[in-house]
């Protein structure tokens, strides 16, 4: 998407990351997190877990604003996501 | 370790019993998140976590209390409300949680609820409503949608559901609100909000149960149940409880409906005894501490 | 108004009254109830006393919600008692598992009257005492007492509480319609001289404790909520942890203690009183008001020549075998008068185990029996 217009700050705006962390072998498989993150961060893996299901991973890792709602959707407590700080993003950045 | 013996945690495991996970929710079931967001809810309210009580009756909903690291009671089938109110009463000082499902505090409960709603007991009542008595494999309920089948009403239900916001603000509660298990922030929101207010507050949270309802009734998964609460949910604050029924499938309202103030029994019984005895209340010699603090919420 | 702490003197009260304030006096300070004929002035004494001591009385919607209201509250660390009678007695019984299950100590007074269903409500019975044993579902033990007068209603309702706090268990006060409505003097003595037995509490830290391990005595100590521990407990069969395991290990290790509890520690809960048993040839075996009418019809006896001995159970359940097995041996036969059609008299039949007839003088309840009734049967009993 492409805007028409720059704020006038946006040089100075953080932008807001995070990253998804998923404990695979208590993933049932639901699809909520995939379903409901608002920047479809997450896929099924092809990989099983422990319980024979194909946990979640973070396919878009980059994507992720630290929003929580996975974390919080999560029905097994197998969620977390924490935020990075700005020399993360940027290592990160350097990286994927 | 934690439940699958592994060395990675989850912020929320100091809160759980460990040692009991995984729990035995399904998967698509939405009670999971439903007690994250209750969890999540108590840790942002700041409240004390030692004078927390969650006390749960039967059924599948039922177990949260077994799963939370605070003291927690798992009774009888629909008699959470009655030993809560005893708790309670007993020792003011307690921030006391009912943790329990539709058939639980509905049905067999349902006398409980509405006598506690109308004392205005200090007590958030967390009601997780699936349509169904899941744990018993899906059997109809006081909250089954007209024309849904289960395995009572195979043919559809005919019987005329209770409309849970209607029934709890008739009777008195003060705080009364409904969430589906997708709407998780605002439902934490709301659950923190109504933890800190006092009186009798019942959240109504509807939260799909594909396993022994939705496969039944067109929503095999709890994905599927998911998505049609976020195509039909329909958020209308203070709308009037008389006005959200639910029909099978229909557009479900939800948001915070009643928030009000209303003298807490505890508040009244200690009007009168201050009527009754002066401005020195009678302290007890043996056993009880104070008989005169009342609520452990900020006020 | 003024206030009053636990009375001191004597006093001319009924039985209900005196279970009541035998409560205050023992440190019940919260009573949940409901309004049943004849157990309504137990409610109603405590609506007024317990404001005065610092004490909540609280009316719920029925009986199943005064008996979790209690447990509720015992676990909160509060002495707590309900008082009810046949009709709520059954509809207690849901609960009562509950508080065996959780070990919870609180008791419940039972002003018996005659049923079946609503039977008649003004007027006496006996017919609960298989019900105070039985009457919740599974296996488990349990402490009943049967007082036969004011006195011993306000007696025995401290006695209970001592039990039940030691024992950690639900006890029951197995009164009847008589002994509740009956006005006699009631002698109550001040606080320093009546015993009171303190809840045990745990003596490791949090983390260590775990809500269902015993001591020797099979008794585990109990910490209330609020105050740290964050325990969980269940009705569902449990480990020492208090978390529900569905093995028929579990469930033996835990119903077995439950029962045992009551079993090993059978010595010391049972009370008894014996009158003329040594050198008898019949002995009556009573319980309650039906013991009150015993007494005379025993004096009456043995003015006629009969050596008849006097046999009352203070404590109904745990049953004394022991006692009956050995009086059994020495005498003809066992003389068991109640107002029921025998539930109490199967027990000393099968005690006996035919060392000695058993006979049973029923009564259908309404009244107590007549003297002569109880008088025959002794006669029959040594002829």
């Amino acid at each position: 998407m492409k805007y028409w217009r720059k704020t006038l700050d946006q040089d100075q705006v953080k932008p807001i990351r995070g990253r998804v962390e998923v404990l695979k072998d208590r993933c049932k498989q639901c699809r909520f997190c995939i379903d409901f993150c608002p920047k479809q961060v997450l896929e099924e893996s092809t990989e099983f877990n422990r319980k024979g299901y194909h946990p979640v991973y973070a396919a878009l890792p980059n994507e992720c604003v630290n929003c929580g709602l996975c974390e919080l959707i999560c029905p097994e407590f197998a969620i977390s996501v924490v935020p990075l700080e700005e020399e993360e993003v940027k290592e990160e950045a350097r990286y994927v | 370790m934690n439940q699958n013996g592994s060395e990675q945690k989850h912020y929320i495991d100091q809160y759980l019993r460990e040692d009991r996970m995984p729990h035995i929710w399904c998967p698509g079931c939405g009670l999971g998140s439903i007690l994250h967001c209750f969890l999540s809810s108590l840790i942002k309210s700041g409240i004390d976590m030692d004078k927390v009580v969650v006390v749960s009756g039967i059924g599948c909903t039922g177990r949260a209390a077994g799963y939370v690291k605070l003291d927690s009671f798992h009774t009888t089938h629909g008699r959470a409300i009655p030993f809560a109110t005893g708790l309670k009463i007993a020792n003011p000082e307690l921030q006391v949680v009912v943790f329990s499902g539709d058939g639980d505090l509905i049905a067999i409960g349902g006398n409980h609820l509405i006598h506690a709603a109308r004392r205005n007991i200090d007590m958030t009542v967390i009601c997780v409503n699936n349509f169904n008595y899941g744990m018993t494999g899906g059997q109809l309920g006081p909250t089954t949608p007209l024309g849904a089948r289960t395995q009572t009403s195979p043919i559809g239900n005919y019987e005329r559901p209770f409309s849970l916001p209607y029934l709890a603000a008739a009777s008195g509660a003060v705080y009364v609100a409904r969430w589906t298990s997708m709407h998780v922030r605002r439902l934490e929101q709301t659950i923190t909000e109504a933890l800190l207010k006092r009186g009798f507050r019942f959240i109504e949270v509807i939260a799909p149960c594909p396993t022994t309802y939705g496969r039944r009734n067109r929503q095999p998964t709890g994905l599927d149940q998911m998505r049609y609460y976020r195509e039909n949910s329909i958020i209308r604050h203070g709308a009037d409880p008389k006005d959200v029924d639910i029909d099978l499938n229909g557009k479900i309202i939800v948001g915070k409906f009643i928030d009000i103030e209303r003298p807490t029994y505890s508040d009244l019984l200690d009007e009168v005894m201050q009527r009754a005895f002066g401005t020195e209340l009678p302290k007890d010699d043996t056993s009880k501490e104070e008989a005169t603090v009342v609520g452990s919420a900020p006020k | 108004m003024s206030r009053r702490g636990p009375l001191v003197g004597e006093f001319f009260m009924n039985g209900d009254i005196a279970c009541a304030e035998g409560g205050i006096s023992a440190g019940c300070r919260f009573f949940a109830g409901y309004p049943i004929t004849p157990a309504t002035e137990v409610a109603e004494r405590m609506s007024s006393r317990l404001p005065e001591v610092g004490g909540i009385y609280i009316q719920m919607e029925d009986e199943l919600a005064s008996m979790n209201a209690i447990l509720g509250a015992s676990w909160a660390g509060v002495k707590a008692m309900t008082a009810t009678s046949g009709p709520g007695f059954s509809l207690m019984m849901e609960n009562l598992g509950l508080g065996i299950m959780l070990e919870t100590p609180c008791v419940l007074v039972n002003i018996q009257r005659a049923g079946p269903s609503t039977g008649l409500p003004t007027l006496t019975g006996q017919g609960d005492m298989m019900q105070a044993r039985w009457g919740s579902h599974g296996c488990y033990g349990i402490i009943a007492l049967s007082p036969t007068s004011p006195q011993e209603c306000y007696q025995h309702t401290i006695k209970a509480f001592n039990l039940s706090e030691k024992y950690r268990i639900p006890v029951l006060v197995m009164a009847d319609e008589i002994v509740g409505h009956m006005g006699e003097k009631v002698v109550i003595p001040p606080p320093e001289d009546i015993p009171l037995t303190p809840r045990r509490k745990p003596t490791v830290s949090p983390e260590e404790y775990l809500p269902y391990k015993p001591d020797a005595d099979l008794i585990p100590p109990m910490a209330n909520a609020g105050e740290g521990y964050r325990f969980h407990v269940t009705g569902l069969t449990h480990d020492e942890r208090g978390y529900p395991v569905m093995t028929a290990e579990a469930q033996d290790r835990l119903v077995r203690r439950l029962v045992d509890k009551i079993e090993k520690n059978k010595a010391d809960i049972i009370e008894i009183e014996e009158d003329g048993i040594d050198g008898a040839d019949v002995v009556v075996c009573s319980y309650g008001i039906s013991a009150r009418v015993s007494q005379f019809a025993v004096e009456r006896a043995r003015d006629e020549g009969i050596k008849v001995g006097m046999l009352r159970l203070v404590t109904v359940w745990p049953f004394p075998e022991e006692t009956i097995r050995k009086i059994a041996k020495r005498i003809k036969a066992f003389v068991v008068p109640e107002i029921n059609c025998g539930q109490i008299a199967l027990e000393v039949e099968r005690c006996a185990g035919g060392a000695a007839n058993t006979i049973l003088v029923p009564h259908m309840g309404g009244s107590a029996h007549r003297p002569e009734t109880i008088i025959d049967a002794i006669r029959r009993a040594v002829r």
